[in-house]
């Protein structure tokens, strides 16, 4: 191509801009980033029953199930894991649903395809997509949060915090992947479907709604190897310094490079299939 | 007139594009000029969406070679310069009509104030209302709003005022008109004659995957202007002295009302007089887009049997 100097033009004040691809900067990653977690955050706070649903669902189940069991709410130790362990589920929930059905509806829109000709490329929406999980994450987390501290005698030090936000978000990661390759590969009305099969199954097996020493010897065996249970143990050594099961984080590693390979084949797959 | 840039809009050079067995486009060679106002005429599963999505870069050819400014449409660096419209009823619905404007113009490094753009298409006092709430109308108002609120300089418009009101129609083709005198390259499609007509300088004819005609709009009128004349006969047996009319495409009776599609129907008219056939309530009506192709290839294949 021809570099040509893109000079304004002389035919009148009221002519656009008429710089040519290569003369015309094209907007900052960032700033298409922030637009679109703008947009798909308030598209989603729109329908307040998401919203609440996130946001109480884990503090109702802490509140109902942990809060009047005075053996586990009284004992710092036991109440921490406990909160840990609704977190994670939190966590997997919001992922799950915003990326699982997210995805999904999105696709069948056509206004993503309409996207797709702005001057962005997908990227920008992946990565808001990404963001705005980890928003809803932390409007689930916030309110089971605030029940530990008040309601019960969890206890996080500043530093165990700062420990467990990066827990979240490395727990955010395979589920995200696996929202991803769920939201990629199906249809809106199976994507939910689909998206609770495996989320409750996978949090109770995984020792998110009970603690695992409760588990028989049989479910517990099967249990470790599950990513929810990995991500348990992640979350409650960061909020306790507690460890579960050695080889806890080889699993949880696992899961990441599976749940990866399957976001990235659905993902190629579905941009096959629309954008060929 | 600001001359043409050395650099078109876009250009197609032998472009196929298939879809399993179906071949959508077929071989198709166009250069959209800037500057130009073009209508791209033809029915429905004529290959005028598939063109759209390979200039924009949704698709890719199966053959031959798109540009847009010079450069690969799949790289979303070379759609800067580009506006389409989303589909009336995929926009986000519970958006509010300025977040999408502000969302969309926010991709373009100098667009339009959202505020001037909104009173350009008569959307100001519906700024703040979710898009899902919405008539059909205005949704259609927005979206080709969506197209230009980057200043692009190649505008697709996929059937824009298809379902809308007369009213509603006049106020998008002024937009689309006023934008287009800004200098930029503008495409509109659509399978109303009409629409083409109150639009296009230039008017393409797409039909089975292929360019069938590519003229300015005169040109091209004459080429595809049937009329229906309608009448009601006062003997309905005359009916078969219609038959033999000059360029008579098609007949047909409903009722109690005769039509008679024609390539020519000042000839049918004065036939009619001539023959002394008595009727009342003439009307002559242009055809829909269909129906003016019939009579396009029936008057050729009458050509050519005339110069056997």
């Amino acid at each position: 191509m021809s570099t040509t100097a893109t000079t304004s033009p002389s035919g009148g004040a009221r002519s656009p801009r008429t710089a040519t691809p290569a003369g015309a900067r094209p907007v900052a990653f960032l700033r298409l980033v922030g637009l679109h977690v703008r947009a798909q955050f308030l598209e989603t706070v729109r329908v307040p029953v998401a919203v609440i649903s996130a946001a109480l669902f884990p503090a109702l189940a802490a509140f109902f199930f942990v809060v009047p069991n005075e053996a586990v709410a009284g004992d710092p130790l036991f109440a921490t894991q406990a909160i840990s362990q609704l977190g994670v589920f939190a966590v997997m929930s919001a992922c799950l649903f915003t990326h699982g059905t997210g995805v999904a509806e999105d696709r069948g829109q056509p206004f993503d395809g309409y996207v797709r000709t702005l001057p962005a490329g997908a990227a920008p929406r992946l990565v808001g997509r990404v963001l705005n999980g980890l928003c809803f994450t932390a409007i689930s987390i916030v309110p089971l949060a605030l029940v530990g501290v008040f309601f019960t005698d969890a206890t996080l030090p500043a530093l165990r915090l700062v420990v467990a936000v990066g827990a979240v978000l490395a727990i955010a990661v395979p589920f995200t992947l696996l929202g991803l390759a769920i939201g990629y590969s199906l249809t809106s009305k199976a994507a939910i479907a689909v998206v609770q099969v495996v989320l409750f199954p996978l949090a109770f097996a995984g020792g998110l709604f009970l603690p695992p020493d409760m588990f028989p010897g049989w479910l517990d065996a099967v249990s470790t190897g599950l990513p929810s249970r990995a991500a348990r143990e992640v979350m409650v050594l960061a909020t306790t310094g507690e460890v579960g099961y050695g080889y806890a984080v080889p699993v949880f590693l696992a899961w990441v490079a599976v749940f990866a390979a399957m976001a990235v084949v659905a993902y190629r797959n579905d941009e096959g299939r629309r954008f060929r | 007139m600001r001359p043409t840039t050395a650099t078109p809009a876009a250009t197609l050079e032998g472009v196929t594009r298939t879809f399993d067995a179906v071949t959508a486009l077929d071989d198709v060679t166009l250069t959209l000029e800037e500057g130009q106002l073009i209508g791209m005429l033809g029915p429905n599963g004529a290959g005028k969406s598939t063109l759209l999505s390979l200039v924009s870069g949704l698709r890719r050819p199966s053959r031959g070679t798109v540009r847009l400014f010079g450069g690969d449409p799949r790289d979303a660096a070379n759609r800067i310069l580009l506006g389409t419209t989303p589909q009336e009823t995929g926009l986000p619905s519970t958006l509010k009509v300025r977040e999408v404007v502000d969302f969309v113009g926010g991709h373009y490094p100098a667009p339009m104030a959202t505020g001037e753009l909104m009173e350009m298409f008569g959307l100001t006092d519906l700024a703040s209302r979710q898009t899902g709430g919405l008539s059909g109308g205005q949704r259609r108002r927005l979206a080709v709003a969506l197209a230009i609120v980057g200043r692009p300089r190649l505008v697709l418009l996929d059937e824009p005022t298809t379902g809308l009101d007369v009213d509603a129609r006049r106020i998008l083709w002024d937009a689309v008109r006023g934008y287009h005198a800004s200098g930029a390259c503008v495409v509109v499609t659509s399978h109303y004659l009409e629409e083409i007509e109150a639009l296009a300088e230039r008017v393409v004819v797409i039909d089975g995957g292929r360019v069938l005609a590519d003229d300015d709009l005169p040109a091209i009128l004459a080429r595809v202007g049937a009329r229906h004349v309608r009448l009601t006969l006062e003997h309905p047996a005359d009916v078969d002295r219609l038959r033999d009319l000059p360029s008579v495409v098609d007949l047909s009776q409903q009722d109690g009302r005769t039509s008679v599609l024609t390539a020519d129907s000042d000839a049918v008219v004065r036939e009619l007089v001539r023959r002394d056939v008595a009727f009342s309530g003439l009307e002559v009506r242009g055809a829909s887009l269909e129906e003016a192709f019939l009579a396009m290839t029936e008057r050729e294949s009458a050509t050519q049997g005339a110069t056997r």
